[in-house]
């Protein structure tokens, strides 16, 4: 199966299990186990080429210019990690499906549990290290999402958010880490930056890339000093502590350091950091681990503790380390998945985790025993258990490697925390299942169904078939290793057996146990010592350190950002100010090439007028209805300055829409308070002022002086004005750009407007259907209404004009190719005479004689324009290409048939409905106030001249 | 000429910034139409300044105006209709739901009311 079809399934099959969350619990896991399967059979297909050394690659571009491709590849390393999130995966669904009770939303879970189980095939099967860090960062959402499953509790969603914060900022800092990577190597493919070790190496960017992805895998993978996420995160349910905590998740880390191996190990700095980091993880979780009462807080640290193990085996640098390390992930997979499910077995049947309530489980739930206890006892490092092994290859390496020059610091401090690591394996199963019976449980304990214990038996399979047949494991083991070391270093030729001889390390692993042993008898007295001694809590660490974050955050952001939007406005013009005169200060100003041309006696009036009425406007705001009057000047001069500059066009357009426009704002302020009251302070509005006089100056600066200038680039005007007949087969080139070269442009504009008009026919809905509706309803107009609410003058003068308008509209979209006009400006006028009957008629008049709704009108028209632009494909060319022919037919002259008609009427009716819907959805609101309102277009309010009917019971009342 | 327009576009971004600045959603509104203004016949304007020229093509013509900056402002006046629309239409619900038109947030009153403010 391609590799891509692996990191898909799970994602698309994300969607199954909350879309299946009705049919049933079964179903639901069914389905889960189902696409997980096929996920791991796609695998499995792919394991004849594994073996046979190969490497599978599949590669899609996606952005090659950023170098992101998707680019997947399949090694023995990236098969090794899938084959365990995969199949481990398997057996934590089959668990889950038995422990989640039924309040519990199982679509969900197995929703999340299936995103996460995707992002992290994604991680180990990527070749692109940007393509890698989008899984990374997606682990740490979906993770997320699983630990803080259970919402309800408060421990659960802190866990979550401590975890997110923690893998997040670690996520962060790898970001940058691998872009410097990839600077370094003028790469981001995986299979590119490991053929250049000696390069990356040498550069001086080495340290900083390799710190910060250091920064990202310990925190992912809860070293020290990062390590305190990982037991918080323990809140979540069992099945996801088993899955992110064994297997998954927490490796994440671990495969990162593995996979770059080749290229960031080997250096002092690596041996020192990642060595250090890793043995202090292991032994300080091996210590804290023993002293826990929580079984999975217990498990919690000593899965903290391995961890630091497996680095710190990454970190010696040498290829046997490397070995070590893969054999160890694969055998803390598979006891401590099992682990973590025996916990949650007696923690659902006992009803408590807490081990000093119970012991004496062994004769209760004889199979839980089993399974935990040989579990445990390969954690531990017993013989004929596959922890065996690898624990003694990790104690060669500690007794080879050198730390800081002292040669017996690494080995003395390995055994030391695989001394407490055996007394935290004894003690889970004496104080758990030995000791006597007790007759306070909070539940009865009795073994679970099959449906809970069988995954963790399976898992004693390998655990118990690798320790006492080392052999089986070595081929694919060395095979990993292989692909770890890359061309750096040879596989090491080392047997695994159980028999290694009378060597430093069998010394090791005995003094372990034995003092494991010795520990666990005085366990009391130690724990006494331990909880009388002073250690930081890092829980409230944390948490200070977080809000003093957001202190200072608020401190910084609060003031500016303070809800006044006054304010913002105010900070974004001084800033657009303060940008403009740095570039006007540092750029060259060249004399001016252009003639200033001359000016008549009318410009001089136009211009006096605009200012006028802007003037008018700052002056005389607070009369909103005058504002309104005064902002119609403005608009109706700037038209007639179009027409005055060769404009007709835009002429046009600024025209009718003015109208539009002041007809929405007449109907606006229908409902707003007439006057503006004053409220700022004289200072304040002194300082509004000269903000806004320097921004006048800074356009009107900037404008002057390009208006005086040509164009620095020669514009690309000439080349539309050249096209406009011979390739658009139009002479109005405005148009032509409009529906032909910039089609594309226009066809998104119209989608935006038909947007904006369905947001405010959704906003008017949400406000009619609200506690808005009975403020409208109760509503009494400020001001005196017409007495003659539809004058006949006028409703006889707008139905004559109708087909006149109509006529005229017709006329100016048919001409726009050639002509000024198009769909733009005929639909403005078209919807001009439809509002008119509206005015004149009445709403429900104008309604009631509607025949199509204007949402379909919106839609018709994007649709025409789509497939007017998608017709192009059938002949081969490209969206919008357009065509065009002239024909003739006999009573009328030659004329043109163009395909971009057709998209202007799209444009056309995109334009009506969209206007018409948004002038409509505002008087929805007005009728809704001023009800009743008769199917009459022509009738006389009579109770206009009676004396109001409030007033006078409010006199009664006076008196 | 260019004196005229380059002084009409630094009033009507004067006019326009001023309004913005003002507490109530009329105004701002109002203030924002302004800019808009402003910023189209700017742009109008970055096509140089054309009396009398051509504005389609026609035989004999000897000097057109620029047509890519009309068509770019052709559409902003439309989409620019949208907006305010749109954005009319916030203020107006914003001004229906709480009878308050300030575009700040109004700073919470000293003496809680016992109906309870959201």
């Amino acid at each position: 199966m391609s590799l891509f079809f692996i990191v898909l399934l799970p994602f698309l099959g994300a969607l199954l299990p909350s879309l299946m969350n009705s049919a049933g619990r079964a179903a639901v896991a069914g389905v889960t186990f189902t696409v997980t399967l096929a996920a791991f059979v796609g695998l499995l297909s792919n394991l004849p080429s594994v073996l046979a050394g190969e490497v599978v690659l599949a590669q899609i571009d996606w952005m090659p210019l950023l170098g992101l491709n998707l680019t997947l590849m399949l090694d023995g390393l990236g098969f090794f990690f899938a084959m365990l999130i995969l199949g481990i995966g398997l057996l934590v669904i089959a668990y889950a499906r038995h422990y989640l009770s039924r309040e519990d939303n199982m679509g969900e879970f197995f929703t999340y549990l299936l995103l996460f189980q995707g992002a992290m095939v994604g991680i180990v099967l990527s070749d692109n290290i940007l393509l890698l860090l989008v899984f990374w960062e997606l682990t740490s959402l979906s993770s997320f999402l699983l630990i803080g499953y259970w919402k309800h509790l408060p421990a659960g969603r802190q866990g979550a958010r401590m975890a997110l914060t923690v893998t997040g900022m670690g996520g962060l800092a790898m970001v940058a880490g691998m872009l410097l990577l990839g600077q370094i190597v003028g790469s981001y493919d995986l299979s590119v930056i490991l053929q250049n070790r000696a390069l990356i190496q040498a550069d001086p960017l080495y340290l900083p890339a390799l710190l910060l992805i250091l920064l990202g895998c310990f925190t992912k993978s809860a070293q020290f000093p990062f390590h305190f996420w990982l037991p918080h995160a323990m809140a979540a349910p069992t099945p996801v502590s088993a899955y992110l905590h064994s297997a998954t998740m927490v490796k994440a880390g671990i495969f990162l350091m593995a996979r770059m191996w080749p290229v960031l190990a080997g250096t002092p700095e690596w041996v020192m950091i990642v060595t250090t980091a890793g043995l202090i993880t292991m032994v300080l979780g091996a210590v804290i681990a023993l002293f826990k009462h929580d079984l999975k807080a217990l498990l919690a640290f000593s899965t903290v503790s391995h961890l630091g193990l497996i680095t710190m085996l990454l970190g010696t640098g040498t290829a046997f380390g490397a070995m070590a390390a893969v054999f160890h992930i694969l055998n803390h997979a598979t006891f401590k998945a099992a682990l973590f499910m025996s916990a949650g077995i007696v923690d659902h049947e006992a009803h408590t985790r807490d081990i000093r309530r119970l012991g004496g489980l062994r004769k209760l739930m004889p199979v839980t025993f089993t399974i935990a206890t040989l579990a445990a006892l390969s954690m531990a490092g017993i013989p004929l258990l596959n922890g065996f092994l690898s624990k003694e290859m990790m104690l060669e390496e500690a007794y080879g490697t050198a730390l800081f020059g002292v040669p017996w610091l690494v080995p003395a401090l390995a055994t030391f925390g695989s001394l407490f690591s055996a007394a935290y394996c004894f003690r889970l199963i004496g104080h758990v299942f030995f000791g006597p019976v007790r007759d306070d449980y909070p539940a009865v304990p009795h073994d679970p169904p099959a449906g809970l214990w069988l995954p963790p038996a399976l898992l004693m399979v390998p655990v118990v078939l690798i320790g006492v047949a080392p052999f089986l494991a070595e081929p694919f083991v060395k095979l990993v290793t292989a692909s770890v070391l890359g061309d750096v270093a040879d596989v090491p030729s080392a047997y695994f057996k159980i028999w290694h001889g009378l060597v430093p390390a069998l010394y090791m692993s005995v003094a372990a146990v034995v003092g494991g042993l010795l520990l666990l008898a005085m366990f009391n007295p130690a724990l006494r010592f331990w909880e009388a001694a002073p250690r930081p809590e890092a829980k409230t660490i944390f948490e200070a350190i977080v809000e003093g974050a957001a202190r200072l955050a608020q401190r910084l952001i609060l003031p500016l950002h303070n809800g006044a939007f006054s304010r913002y406005a105010a900070i974004g013009t001084l800033v657009i100010l303060a940008a403009g005169a740095h570039a006007f200060a540092t750029g060259t100003v060249g004399a001016p090439t252009r003639e200033m041309q001359p000016v008549g006696p009318v410009p001089i009036a136009g211009w006096l007028m605009l200012v006028a009425a802007t003037g008018g406007m700052v002056f005389m705001h607070r009369n909103r209805l005058l504002s309104l009057v005064l902002i119609g000047i403005v608009g109706l001069m700037v038209s007639i300055g179009f027409v005055f500059f060769s404009a007709p066009d835009l002429a046009m357009t600024q025209f009718t829409v003015e109208v539009v426009t002041i007809i929405l704002m007449l109907l606006a302020l229908n409902f707003l308070p007439n006057k503006t009251p004053v409220e700022s302070t004289v200072l304040r509005r002194l300082r509004d002022a000269i903000i806004a006089i320097a921004g006048g100056f800074a356009t009107f600066g900037l404008a002057y002086h390009y208006l005086l200038r040509e164009a620095v680039a020669t514009p690309i005007s000439a080349f539309h004005l050249a096209n406009s007949y011979k390739g658009g087969g139009g002479t109005n080139v405005v148009n032509v750009i409009l529906v032909d070269f910039r089609g594309f442009d226009t066809y998104g504009e119209i989608i935006v407007l038909g947007i904006a008009a369905l947001l405010i026919y959704a906003l008017t809905e949400t406000l009619l259907d609200g506690p808005v509706r009975a403020r409208l309803l109760n509503r009494k107009p400020d001001q005196p209404r017409a007495g003659d609410m539809h004058p006949m003058m006028m409703v006889v003068l707008t139905r004559v004009i109708m087909p006149l308008v109509l006529l005229v509209g017709f006329y100016i979209f048919l001409r726009g190719h050639n002509e000024p006009g198009g769909g733009f400006i005929a639909g403005l006028i078209v919807s001009i005479a439809v509002v008119m009957q509206y005015m004149a008629s009445g709403f429900s008049w104008a309604s009631a004689r509607l025949r199509y709704p204007y949402h379909g009108v919106i839609g018709a028209g994007v649709l025409i324009a789509g497939l007017t632009g998608i017709g192009s494909w059938f002949v081969g060319k490209p969206f919008l290409t357009s065509d065009f022919t002239y024909v003739r037919i006999p009573p009328f002259e030659k004329f043109e048939l163009a395909t971009a008609a057709l998209f202007d009427l799209g444009v056309f009716l995109a334009v009506v409905g969209a206007v018409m819907l948004s002038l409509e959805s505002f008087s929805r609101l007005a009728r809704r106030a001023h009800v009743p309102d008769t199917e009459h277009p022509m009738d006389i309010d009579p109770s206009r001249d009676d004396p109001p009917v409030e007033k006078a019971g409010h006199a009664k009342e006076g008196v | 000429m260019e004196f005229l327009v380059a002084s009409a576009i630094g009033i009507l971004t004067a006019g326009g910034i001023y309004l913005m600045l003002r507490l109530r959603s009329f105004p701002v509104i109002l203030g924002i139409s302004l800019l808009t203004y402003a910023v189209n016949v700017f742009l109008f304007t970055s096509g140089r300044l054309t009396i009398g020229a051509a504005p389609i093509l026609a035989e004999g013509a000897t000097a057109y105006t620029d047509p890519l900056p009309q068509a770019l402002v052709l559409t902003a006046i439309v989409i620019s209709f949208g907006m305010t629309a749109v954005v009319v239409m916030i203020g107006l619900g914003a001004f229906l739901g709480s009878g308050d038109d300030h575009v700040d947030d109004q700073p919470a009153p000293e003496t809680a009311d016992a109906e309870g403010r959201s």
